[in-house]
């Protein structure tokens, strides 16, 4: 399985983020079909640090936008810019190096059913060549992230859908890449596998400081992301903000799927929590964009029964 | 007159569409085929995936390939004896059987069983690959799926076709021998000196020649279909139908051309 000749990555324009730039910028996306528009006219930033939470039905163009990132689709008008690049119009090869420094987790894992799941997790480490002893270090290391190291020997086909969710998580994060996209990561999940992907992606945002543009249908990943984070001294999830009156106001705690053994209130923080912030499809547009609490305040009708929807 | 434009209007349109739609499949495939070659050439090469495409081909063809050969070589004898039989011309057997084998049974029903047997595996593999976003997600760490998937798979075929033409053609021989032996009472020694002298270097330039052209059609036929795949589940099984029917008939189709031109070049 490992490639023959290809040389260790070398440093590329992808390497260091642009200072004071956004890490991903839409510029006035369009994308249509043969039925019709589906992006029309996207245009939002995503900051170093920050983690933007894609909200929408089904069909609204969560996961188009999250392929347009990294470039596995390209816009039919306007521009994404990645890391400084312009990669609408990249060609393929350049492509392939730039999707090097990206994490992408897909909405069903689409895990390597051909092989187990460590050689799925290590397949990028493989590619770039790297040391067999730091490979093996590494899976082990992001398996026991994400709580599968048991089942590094297993095939794809031997795991539940929660399982092959988190195999994925680690495939997209052994490499530890500065931005990671998560295209729906608990569609189809029960809640408490729900819980359980959301809690890993705080995990990651807050201990390895990941950027991260999240696709989902559940209101309840949005706000499970916005009010609560990683805290790397205790390793436990708390809440994020003291407020009591804003505590009182979001979604019950069984509902934001975070492990109520590991939920404490803090008041001090004990390292910089990135911004979360949410982003509202509808109808090929932007309808929202702003702080999980806005979005709760909103007294737009389709946004709350948008919320409704989710209760 | 104007009514009449205006009727015709909306099939001249469609029938345009459609044929725009069918050379941009074939201007597709070109270029498709094109990269998996031009892959050949430069790093990084997946060695191991090549091997492991060769022995699924080349050693997973092997029970049917021997089988059939035997067989129609066997069949070949049967139907080609009793005409020989009238002009008391029956040592002309091993002459017709390994004329025919060799220069065109052998490599057009060795491809043919090829393409039934490994374009449908390798249409249906690539084909479940990309509904289930594992092809993508190829790309998406920053591999090449063509290089990775494709350029194994077409470096196989072409190695291992022109090997199983020669097994089948061979088991052939023996297959013929041993019906010729016991229906025509036919020596070994008179078959297979016949059998051998009607061979000239020409017949075995062509033998050889077409598996490399028709394992280049049929594998590159068959990833085109595979990673092309639109429309879940149903769209896999229409691939991997289309990968056996289109690589068959476009085989047999340039088999003509090319037995043409060999034909022509060796003065046949």
């Amino acid at each position: 399985m490992t490639p023959v000749g290809r040389p260790a990555a070398p440093p590329d324009q992808f390497s260091e983020p642009v200072p004071g730039a956004p890490l991903v910028s839409f510029k006035d996306i369009r994308v249509g079909f043969d039925s019709g528009d589906v992006l029309n006219g996207i245009t939002f930033d995503v900051w170093p640090g920050e983690t933007k939470i894609l909200l929408g039905e089904g069909g609204s163009g969560k996961t188009l936008l999250m392929k347009l990132a990294a470039g596995l689709l390209r816009p039919d008008a306007g521009n994404v810019i990645v890391m400084g690049q312009d990669i609408s119009d990249m060609p393929e090869k350049d492509l392939l190096n730039f999707r090097r420094h990206i994490g992408f987790v897909f909405q069903e894992g689409a895990l390597f059913d051909s092989m187990t799941v460590a050689d799925n997790v290590s397949f990028r480490l493989d590619e770039e060549k790297v040391d067999e002893a730091e490979i093996e270090t590494r899976v082990r290391e992001a398996l026991r992230f994400v709580e599968m190291e048991p089942s590094m020997e297993k095939y794809p086909g031997e795991l539940s859908g929660g399982m092959r969710r988190r195999v994925s998580i680690a495939r997209a994060l052994v490499d530890r890449p500065p931005l990671v996209f998560y295209d729906s990561p608990t569609a189809g999940l029960d809640p408490v596998t729900c819980q359980t992907i959301i809690t890993l992606i705080l995990r990651g945002r807050d201990s390895q400081g990941v950027t991260s543009l999240l696709a989902t249908q559940r209101v309840q990943d949005a706000f499970g992301l916005a009010n609560f984070r990683f805290d790397k001294t205790t390793g436990h999830i708390v809440r994020d903000s003291p407020n009591e009156a804003r505590a009182a106001r979001i979604p019950a705690r069984e509902s934001l799927g975070i492990e109520e053994q590991h939920l404490k209130e803090s008041d001090a923080r004990s390292s910089p929590v990135p911004p979360t912030n949410v982003l509202v499809l509808r109808g090929g547009k932007i309808y929202f964009e702003g702080a999980a609490d806005e979005l709760l305040h909103s007294s737009d009708e389709y946004l709350k029964a948008f919320l409704a929807s989710a209760e | 007159m104007p009514e009449e434009n205006e009727t015709l209007q909306p099939v001249v349109s469609a029938l345009a569409e459609g044929i725009k739609r069918q050379v941009q499949v074939v201007q597709d495939y070109a270029e498709l085929s094109f990269q998996s070659l031009a892959d050949v050439f430069t790093p990084p090469h997946y060695w191991a995936d090549t091997l492991e495409q060769m022995d699924i081909i080349g050693v997973g063809s092997l029970p049917i390939i021997v089988l059939t050969g035997f067989f129609i070589g066997g069949v070949l004898v049967l139907q080609t004896a009793s005409q020989f039989e009238r002009f008391g011309e029956t040592a002309l057997t091993g002459d017709a059987v390994a004329l025919a084998l060799v220069r065109e049974l052998g490599p057009a029903i060795t491809a043919l069983l090829v393409a039934g047997r490994n374009a449908s595996g390798i249409a249906s593999e690539l084909g479940s690959m990309v509904v289930t976003e594992q092809v993508d997600a190829m790309r998406a760490l920053g591999t090449d799926p063509i290089r990775k998937l494709m350029t194994p798979r077409v470096i196989a075929t072409v190695l291992m076709l022109p090997l199983l033409t020669a097994v089948s053609d061979f088991v052939g021989l023996v297959g013929g021998f041993l019906v010729a032996y016991f229906t025509l009472r036919l020596g070994p020694v008179q078959f297979w000196t016949r059998a051998i002298h009607a061979l000239d270097f020409g017949d075995l330039v062509q033998g050889l020649m077409k598996p490399f052209i028709f394992a280049f059609i049929i594998s590159t036929v068959a990833c085109f279909m595979g990673l092309r795949v639109k429309g879940g589940t149903q769209g896999v099984g229409r691939a991997t139908t289309s990968a056996v029917v289109v690589s068959s008939v476009i085989l047999l189709v340039v088999d003509t051309f090319i037995t043409r031109i060999l034909l022509w070049a060796f003065n046949k």
